[in-house]
């Protein structure tokens, strides 16, 4: 089973946990990013690629399941305005044995970073700016290569 | 040839709208070309576009580099890399 959602209401993480539990493996593994109170930011816009995105991450989590034996991927994406200490991206798989289960989720959430169309904006009291990309999240995605 | 142009984030910002279908000449080949005609209309497009080494795009939804052929394409996004999660 993959889902993709990209959407901007809050998602239950328990509720997320239990579905991909559901899937019949033995090991399930996910993360959870939060929206970080850094150097002052207090929200976030969080633009995207209407379509492209769902298109990106569906290949993204068609290239785990033929990397791994998956039996069940969920890749959720937040949009629209966040503030400091939101969900923001919630990524799980669900597997056999734990290792296929941990490393699909870190190669999911590595290769999102770089291959899906979304940018951030943050902004803070003293103003707005564009989050620049990061060679170090460049390095994490070409791993998986 | 008609294309759908798309723009995201800065570069969005810049040119001042989100999208628009252009009427492209027939010398340009890539999406790189397709950059320097933009950046020559002036204004925001040629702040957007001043340099390009800083843009990636997408043609049809694909990423793709911007020395591709454009093709047949029937729409093309310009956005500065990624950044998500």
């Amino acid at each position: 089973m993959i889902s993709v959602r990209v959407q901007p209401e809050d998602f239950d993480v328990g509720a997320e946990l239990a579905a991909l539990e559901g899937q019949g493996g033995g090991a399930v593994a996910s993360f959870t990013g939060v929206v970080r109170a850094d150097d002052g930011v207090e929200a976030m816009t969080l633009e995207h690629y209407p379509g492209m995105t769902e298109k990106a991450l569906t290949a993204l989590a068609d290239e785990a399941k033929v990397r791994w034996p998956l039996c069940g991927v969920t890749v959720l994406h937040r949009v629209g305005m966040l503030r400091a200490g939101d969900r923001i991206v919630f990524v799980g798989t669900a597997s056999d044995h734990r290792a296929a289960a941990l490393e699909a989720c870190a190669f999911l959430i590595d290769r999102l970073k770089t291959d899906a169309p979304f940018w951030k904006k943050e902004h803070r009291s003293k103003g707005d700016s564009w989050v620049e990309a990061r060679a170090t999240d460049d390095a994490a995605a070409r791993s998986w290569d | 040839m008609a294309l759908d142009i798309l723009y995201f984030a800065w570069v969005r910002e810049r040119v001042g709208l989100g999208a628009e279908r252009l009427d492209v000449p027939a010398g340009i080949v890539t999406p790189l070309d397709l950059a320097h005609w933009l950046a020559a209309r002036g204004g925001g497009y040629a702040e957007a576009f001043a340099d390009p080494t800083r843009l990636r795009c997408a043609l049809d939804q694909d990423i793709v580099p911007l020395t591709a052929d454009l093709a047949n394409a029937a729409e093309i996004a310009f956005f500065p890399p990624v950044t998500g999660g």
